[in-house]
């Protein structure tokens, strides 16, 4: 039994596709992220589901039963906006009550399940604070309280630390998790920041031009990407572009524009004579020489300190720039060393190359 | 909220009180005058149609002229309220300092709230032969006789830049204030003097702000009834005056309508010729407001 | 580039002198109400409040002038209910032109803003044209004596509401514009009807803006007088009151009071707007 199941979910405005054949099964009681650029359709996807928009083929089924046909106000899915659009003419007493005051609620009882959310999020007897009056990281688990109240079946997120500050969005993103493990409910997150979508889910759907490209565990997507679009967003890549000269099972010689070959894996369907990526990701790359195929040589052009996260950028002989993180290494380089970089054949992912 | 039909019901809802509203008081009434324009009373309920208001009007010296005396005031005041207003914005929008600027630009709307009439009144008791001005010019000994200062061309002049100077001064703050400061350090900062660095920055800038000034100046000019009356006096010939005069005091609607339709018809020109010169549309123009 | 200090005292002269022309006439119309003469002129007699309160002649006070508090009441009337209905016109306007898609909407844009550059005399006279076309043809094919299409109060308030609706609406449409569409849907998100989204949702937050259009319609409608002076029966509102009263009486000390009366009004009800005004922008 799934929370909420799209099936072949079509949206076209006009000439425009929006949305094209998409279908997702979110298990009851997990955290759902679909990950892709804006413009993507993601928007246009969640819209649907929560009613704002009706799909132009397709069926959304929440529970079980079918809401294509159910007004939005009267559908058991709640969303927490981008801008999270608290109502500024009510305090957060008021915010909270209204979903319960809509579904008329006993009168009596509406303090109290109030006041009860509101120690869920963390937020005891703010009640009567103007929505002005709270700091950025407050208003966002105000606005998830006030779906939470009304217990939802499916909880919709349209990037709702978009406007937060850094190191707020670092910590938010671990309490939208608790949160989640602490409501029981199906959350279903939408973002372009693949971080977000890594930390937090359980599964993530990347999605790009209307399509899902991939439906996966975070590891999954990252260690696994089904195509080059996917390695290129999740996660951080080197990408090298060529043409595939042999194949030899999943074993491939890519010839890289401007000379060299490199030697890696072909993970979808391409053949010998196609215009290949070869993604490297940095932590698959290591300084220090390997055979023929699987090296490049450069110098370091410079180093990036950031603790436990600092890079060597290496500037290879065609003039690309290469991030590599090699945290051994990183102490024994310095700038102008000539250096070769190497790696394991089955880490360079060769996919066809996206008409970007 | 859902299907089309409430979206086209909630539609044709709204638009219903538009149409109402502009077909009904705006549209139809101005064919009303267009109409009865066309028409000469020959007899009771007897009606020819032709050009023949029209042409008694331009028949006439008087009436012609009454119009064209209008024009020109009404353009006069236009320039005057520029050049008077303009620097007056330039102070509010960028010399006075941010405190004293939101008292200023109140101080330019107070008379915005205050009827023409009371100002025109107000006029009248400083600039009648036994006004304030007069008095206490006799007292100080300036003058031996009483001067009666009203009914003249010049006062009816400064009475309606009075009334009309707040509405260029407006537009012209709200556009002074949307330049940055950088744009007159840099021009001065290039070697322009002060002179060009106000003619090739600061008016190019407040352009959209001059025109719109300029139009709605110059429309309520055109327009006005009262000032050009009680401080020009009886023979002030101004035209609204004469279209009162026409539907009111003689009953003559064809000959008024007449009036009414040329003088929408010279204002209209005016206003589409200033925008149509600057580039500008009515929307933005008198919207902003 | 400094401006030479004796060039920027000669300019604040500039703008002094400036507000002294924008207020000595409104200070020579307001001060002679508590001269104590029977002329609105120098010199200055004493002060006193008869104008105001005395009810014998020849000092006649304001508030014992018949024909000016009938004219005081009209206005009052009248302000009401032009700004009432062009209020409710304005909103209407505001969500049509915010909200919807139509053919030829930038052309009926145009028309919304139009009254606003036609003189007033002309949508005097057109609307009391228009209104005795169809009470002489009513007359005439039908029999019916439309008395309210004849010069008086019902068309004033017609006359008044074809161009305040022009002004409300662009007030009310610019509050609108920056309402954001999300809150409305989030308010649909958490169960509520589209009555109730409107009545608890958007209708609060455009209030103030309905209410600085409602104070500036009554305020407009208040001392409107080309208009109104075309349309007016025997009902005068104060404006026209005063003005018959100048034209056939002369300048006497009560206009003076009159116009203390009008500015003291329309200068309260301006600071409320400004005050509400500022309310919502400090939240």
């Amino acid at each position: 039994m799934y929370d909420l199941s799209c099936a072949s979910i079509t949206k076209k405005f006009g000439m425009f596709t929006a949305v094209s054949d998409v279908s997702l099964d979110i298990p009851s009681g997990s955290f759902f992220s679909i990950l892709g650029p804006s413009g993507c359709g993601k928007t246009t996807l969640m819209r649907m589901i929560a009613g704002f928009e009706s799909p132009t083929s397709g069926d959304i089924r929440i529970k079980g039963q079918s809401v294509v046909n159910v007004a939005p106000n009267k559908r058991a899915v709640k969303m927490v906006f981008q801008h999270l659009a608290l109502f500024p003419m009510m305090n957060v007493g008021e915010n909270i009550a209204y979903g319960l005051r809509c579904r008329g609620d006993a009168k009596a009882d509406i303090p109290r399940k109030v006041a009860r959310v509101l120690e869920r999020v963390g937020l005891p007897g703010v009640e009567n604070k103007q929505i002005s009056q709270l700091s950025g990281g407050q208003k966002q688990r105000i606005a998830i309280a006030r779906c939470m109240v009304l217990e939802p079946d499916v909880l919709l997120l349209d990037e709702p630390l978009g406007a937060l500050d850094l190191k707020l969005r670092e910590h938010m993103k671990i309490e939208l998790k608790q949160l989640q493990h602490q409501f029981e409910t199906t959350f279903l997150y939408i973002t372009h920041d693949q971080s977000e979508a890594l930390v937090m889910s359980d599964a993530v759907a990347v999605m790009n031009a209307g399509r899902f490209e991939q439906i996966g565990s975070p590891r999954e997507l990252y260690d696994a990407p089904v195509s080059g679009f996917v390695a290129g967003f999740v996660g951080d890549s080197n990408c090298l572009h060529g043409k595939l000269v042999e194949v030899r099972g999943q074993e491939a010689v890519v010839e890289l524009d401007g000379g060299g070959t490199v030697l890696g894996h072909v993970f979808d369907a391409s053949r010998a004579g196609d215009a290949v990526e070869v993604f490297l990701r940095p932590e698959a790359l290591a300084i220090g020489s390997g055979s023929d195929s699987i090296r490049l040589d450069g110098t370091v052009d410079s180093l990036l300190f950031n603790g436990a996260s600092s890079r060597i950028l290496v500037r290879t002989e065609r003039g690309q720039l290469i991030e590599i993180a090699d945290p051994l290494a990183a102490s024994t380089v310095s700038q102008g060393d000539a250096v070769a970089l190497s790696w394991r054949p089955e880490r360079a992912r060769i996919f066809a190359r996206r008409h970007a | 909220m859902t299907g089309r039909d409430a979206g086209r019901l909630s539609l044709i809802l709204l638009m219903t009180p538009f149409a109402l509203w502009i077909g009904l008081l705006i549209l139809l009434p101005q064919i009303g005058i267009g109409y009865v324009s066309l028409r000469e009373k020959v007899g009771f309920n007897q009606y020819e149609y032709g050009f023949a208001n029209y042409a008694a009007f331009f028949g006439e010296p008087i009436y012609r002229n009454t119009l064209l005396r209008t024009a020109w005031i009404s353009i006069l005041v236009t320039i005057l309220a520029l050049i008077i207003g303009f620097p007056v914005a330039y102070y509010i929008a960028k010399v006075a300092r941010q405190r004293s600027r939101a008292a200023l630009f109140l101080m330019c709307l107070i008379p915005l709230w205050v009827s023409d009439l009371v100002r025109a009144y107000g006029w009248i008791v400083l600039l009648r032969e036994t006004g304030v001005i007069s008095t206490t010019l006799v007292s100080l000994g300036v003058i031996a006789q009483p001067v009666e200062m009203l009914y003249n061309d010049i006062t009816v002049v400064m009475g309606l830049v009075y009334t009309v100077i707040l509405f260029m001064i407006v537009p012209l703050v709200s556009t002074l204030q949307g330049m940055d400061d950088a744009l007159l350090e840099a021009g001065y900062n290039l070697g322009g003097s002060r002179f060009t660095v106000f003619r090739r920055i600061v008016v190019p800038y407040a352009m959209p702000g001059i025109v719109s000034g300029c139009i709605i100046t110059f429309m309520l000019a055109a327009g006005s009834y009262l000032t050009p009356i009680l401080l020009g006096g009886k023979n002030s010939s101004w035209f609204t005056e004469q279209i009162y005069n026409q539907f009111i005091t003689r009953y003559n609607w064809e000959a008024g309508a007449t009036f009414g339709v040329l003088l929408l018809g010279f204002t209209s020109f005016v206003v589409w010729a200033g925008l149509r010169l600057t580039g500008q549309s009515l929307a933005t123009t008198v919207a902003k407001e | 580039m400094r401006t030479p200090a004796h060039l920027l005292w000669i300019y604040r002269a500039y703008v002094l002198i400036f507000f002294l022309y924008l207020v000595a006439p409104l200070v020579a119309a307001g001060a002679f109400a508590f001269n104590d003469s029977l002329f609105p002129a120098l010199p200055w007699q004493g002060f006193t409040l008869d104008w105001f309160f005395s009810p014998n002649e020849p000092k006649l006070g304001l508030f014992h002038d018949d024909r000016l508090l009938r004219g005081l009441g009209n206005s009052v009337f009248i302000g009401v209910i032009v700004a009432v209905l062009s209020v409710i016109a304005g909103t209407c306007n505001a969500f049509l032109f915010v909200r919807k898609d139509f053919p030829f909407k930038s052309v009926l844009y145009i028309l919304m803003v139009v009254p606003l550059v036609i003189p007033g005399v002309i949508l005097g006279i057109s609307i009391l044209v228009f209104a005795s076309m169809i009470a002489n043809f009513a007359d005439r094919e039908l029999g019916l004596l439309l008395t309210w299409l004849r010069p008086g109060i019902p068309l004033v308030l017609l006359g008044q509401f074809s161009f305040l609706t022009t002004i409300t609406s662009l007030v009310i449409a610019a509050r609108l514009q920056k309402f954001d569409v999300s809150i409305e849907e989030a308010a649909f998100n958490l169960g509520a009807s589209g009555l109730r989204v409107l009545m608890t949702i958007t209708l609060p937050f455009l209030a103030p803006a309905m209410f600085s259009a409602f104070v500036v319609a009554f305020l407009v409608s208040f001392e409107n007088f080309n208009t109104t002076l075309m349309l007016v029966g025997s009902d005068a509102p104060l404006t026209v009151t005063m003005y018959d009263r100048m034209v056939k009486v002369g300048s006497t000390p009560v206009l003076n009071a009159v116009s203390v009366v009008l500015m003291l009004g329309s200068g309260i009800l301006a600071l409320i707007s400004v005050l509400a005004q500022r309310e919502r922008t400090s939240p």
